[in-house]
């Protein structure tokens, strides 16, 4: 059996997927650095084309530097993204390894609980949580999460059924440790595998909500998106497409380069016997 | 002599680059003769399945394939047909006999229809020709009601029912030559007894060759003609079933001959102690609930009304076939499941009938020995670690348990440093090591070992009998042996207790039972114990 590193990092697409990444993470985290002003600061002509004199991507209709909107839209896309996906995964987990591991009446309760979030439309619930909570990015990361987690907790509950019959299981009980170390200690880490890969795929989704919610105008005020990006450049359309083309592709590019990672991470944590 | 109806020539069968080893099968040359059983031992990673697979073709390629050598088949070689020549030798000429009937078996479809679809497609028989021809062979394989048998599913039939069905399936097209792989292992001792006496019967009738392919050397002696010895793809040593059982020349088959269990009952120790473990009257029976919309479920009495008990310092064998209620007796006992009625006292303390928290306290008395060493070591806690939890939950400062789990480690044979390595560092012997020190880590005063050995090979399974059985003297522990197998029961415990369908049916000391069963049942294990007749000629171990 090959290793792991040997399975994720000698995939190519993992690699493409990687590079991406770590371009976009990297702008985003020195977003200061490399567009000093504020992206909302109006600094040139309006409708400026890609290419021209010191707007490599452009200007938009109100004369503001796109390429400092993609740098600093970065950073709120990724942040929002990020936190929800560790605020579903952690609350999912804890959601599905009681279930689970606890079983009969408490399983009962916490899945229908589960089903009951899964049967609600999850973007139209989104958008209900985010205009009754008033848009801001907190609020956002709140609405990502709640619509995010019932997958996970839905992952992580098979995963600690399947464990908890495990004879070294057994043999904690027999040992004398209580209910939690057991399921924290011992159960958890070998469900690890299916959560990494389902957490990754998650930022992807997260991105993608995000981006819609700015879109119809739902996003943080007062701090740059892609999405606000997109949806502030939808009415010129045919005028300047490059405001709606650049943050466009580059949601595409992040979303895929995502999601390279997560089938990468797939395939090496889950070797199937065909790819042996 | 004829010519032999399968002659294999220097085959080597090569294993993907990253694998530990180069060739999973090197230089082997054996014959089958017509009319012969050959019968290849070995243990684990010797290389006999892979050798029977590429025979039949069925080597998971391109990873894993014959890259030397020739296997001559009825004139031409396996390995240079096609597909489709490939496939009609595979139902017509050469049939299988595989480990697990349960998967060999289309659970869909009737297994009359399943006999006659090979007949169907492989014969130009009519409707009528083959339905008798199916009967016939239902006959064959001494199945009651062949009617009733030919309009069964796979579910419907017991483990030894269905593979007598896959036997009448290898048997239809009167084969040349029948490859069983490991036929009996997924069986109970009786049954298998029963089996390898029909593959017998059959061969004999139907002139086949047989290459059967085994772990068991009480399963040669029953059935061989000539045995070939594998050990890591090569042949040590082949000739006669006789000479090699009984005059065995090469170290590895000597070795491997004086690892089997013997037969020779071990004594009762002369005073007898108060007993540390007493159940009494047990009962334990499972309710599958009949869901939603139906009243009441089935009901499956796995326990009924058992008593035992076990003197400090002694140790008894509960054995019994799969079914018994063993595993659920040890469960019980454990505390892993709640008897439904019944007292179990541990020195005099009932276990049975207190609250979880007051189960605690009995957790460090009585400790398990899992069957599965692959199952039951956490993958991602190193062994230090897993062998000390068990000090460290009841209040054990780490580093001295830690100190101690290297000196148990140490004690059980293995390397202190293996405290810091992972469980898949180690082979299934070596982990069942480990099991057995973080079952002494907390110094129980009871062990409970569930078929602690039957996953692992004869020559390892030996070592490790012989390492319970010193330390349990050496810590003065009882012991509940739960086993299928009379002869390991035999090595190990003082006292036996024959559980059947739930119900203790004979008990008593080892010798005694040895000597005079008392009960028809304890009569047919004894029995059905492969090579029994060869195995009570070797020489007595010790």
């Amino acid at each position: 059996m090959k290793s792991f590193n040997a399975r994720f990092y000698g995939n190519p697409r993992v690699y493409l997927g990687l590079i991406w990444l770590a371009a976009v993470v990297i702008v985003a985290v020195f977003a200061g650095v490399f567009a000093p002003r504020d992206p909302f600061a109006i600094v040139g002509q309006p409708f400026l084309p890609p290419g021209s004199e010191g707007f490599l991507l452009g200007t938009d209709s109100l004369g503001r530097n796109v390429m400092a909107g993609l740098i600093h839209g970065a950073r709120t896309t990724l942040m929002i993204a990020v936190l929800s996906t560790v605020a579903a995964v952690a609350f999912g987990t804890v959601l599905g390894a009681l279930a689970g591991y606890y079983g009969g009446i408490v399983d009962d309760i916490l899945m229908r609980l589960t089903e009951f979030f899964q049967t609600i439309p999850w973007f139209l619930f989104a958008i209900v949580l985010v205009a009754i909570l008033s848009p801001s990015a907190m609020n956002l990361v709140i609405a990502i999460a709640v619509v995010s987690w019932p997958p996970i907790a839905r992952v992580v509950r098979a995963e600690v059924m399947a464990v908890k019959a495990r004879e070294f299981v057994q043999a904690a009980v027999v040992a004398g440790q209580r209910d939690m170390g057991i399921l924290f200690g011992q159960i958890l880490p070998n469900t690890l595998s299916p959560l990494i890969v389902t957490g990754s795929l998650m930022v992807a989704t997260a991105i993608l909500i995000e981006s819609a919610l700015s879109f119809l105008g739902l996003g943080a005020p007062g701090q740059m998106s892609w999405g606000f990006m997109i949806g502030a450049g939808r009415s010129f359309l045919r005028d300047a497409w490059w405001l709606v083309t650049v943050p466009g592709v580059v949601i595409l590019l992040t979303v895929l380069a995502i999601n390279l990672i997560g089938e990468g991470l797939n395939d090496a944590l889950n070797p199937r016997l065909a790819d042996l | 002599m004829s010519d032999p109806v399968l002659d294999i020539r220097d085959l080597h069968v090569a294993l993907p680059a990253w694998s530990d080893r180069r060739h999973a099968v090197k230089g082997v040359s054996l014959q089958v003769n017509p009319r012969e059983i050959l019968c290849i031992v070995g243990e684990s990673g010797s290389g006999k399945s892979i050798m029977g697979k590429s025979i039949m073709g069925l080597l998971p390629a391109p990873h894993v394939h014959a890259d030397r050598g020739q296997i001559l088949f009825e004139g031409r070689d396996l390995l240079t047909l096609g597909a489709d020549q490939m496939r009609a030798i595979r139902g017509g000429r050469i049939a299988m006999i595989f480990q697990e009937p349960m998967t060999a078996l289309n659970p869909l479809m009737p297994v009359g229809r399943q006999i006659d679809e090979v007949l169907e497609v492989h014969t130009e028989l009519d409707g009528s020709a083959r339905t008798a021809r199916v009967r016939a062979l239902i006959e064959d394989v001494h199945l009651p009601d062949p009617d009733r048998m030919m309009r069964s599913y796979p579910h419907q039939l017991s483990g030894g029912q269905r593979q007598r069905i896959v036997i009448a399936m290898a048997l239809a097209l009167e084969p040349a030559l029948i490859i069983a792989d490991e036929p009996t292992t997924a069986l109970d001792v009786t049954t298998q007894a029963q089996i390898l006496h029909l593959i017998k019967e059959l061969q004999r009738k139907h002139g086949t060759s047989v290459l059967f392919i085994t772990h068991d050397f009480g399963v040669v002696a029953e059935i061989a003609d000539r045995v070939a010895v594998m050990r890591q793809g090569e042949v040590v040593e082949e000739g006669p079933a006789d000479d090699v059982l009984v005059r065995p020349q090469h170290a590895y088959t000597q070795a491997l001959v004086a690892a089997v269990p013997g037969l020779n009952p071990r004594g009762r120790p002369a005073e007898v102690a108060p007993p540390l473990l007493e159940i009494r009257n047990l009962v334990r029976t499972y309710r599958a609930s009949g869901g939603l919309f139906s009243r009441g479920g089935r009901e499956v009495k796995a326990v009924q009304s058992v008593s035992l008990s076990i003197p400090k310092g002694s140790s008894l064998a509960l054995v019994g076939e799969s079914g018994s209620g063993k595993t659920t007796m040890a469960k019980c006992v454990i505390g892993l499941e709640r008897p439904d009625s019944g007292d179990i006292l541990l020195d005099g303390q009932p276990m049975t009938g207190i609250s979880r928290a007051q189960m605690r306290a009995f957790r460090r008395d009585v400790q398990m020995v899992f069957q599965d060493p692959f199952a039951s070591l956490n993958p991602r806690q190193k062994v230090g670690e897993i062998i000390a939890m068990g000090p460290v939950i009841w209040g054990t400062p780490r580093p001295q348990a830690m100190a101690e789990a290297r000196e148990l480690l140490h004690l059980v044979g293995l390397q202190p440093e293996a405290a810091d390595r992972y469980p898949h560092e180690f082979s299934g012997g070596q982990r069942q090591r480990i099991g057995i020190a973080r079952a002494l880590a907390v110094k129980p005063k009871l062990v409970v070992a569930d078929e602690p050995v039957s996953a692992l090979d004869v020559s390892v399974q030996k070592q490790v009998l012989e390492l319970l059985d010193d330390l349990r003297r050496q810590f003065g522990l009882s012991m509940l042996f739960i086993t299928h197998d009379l002869r390991v029961a035999a090595t190990v415990c003082e006292e036996i207790a024959i559980l059947q369908r739930g119900v203790i049916v004979e008990q008593g000391s080892t010798a005694e039972i040895f000597a005079n069963p008392q009960h028809a049942y304890t009569r047919s294990l004894l029995d059905a114990v492969p090579g029994r007749d060869w195995i009570s000629g070797l020489p007595a171990a010790e």
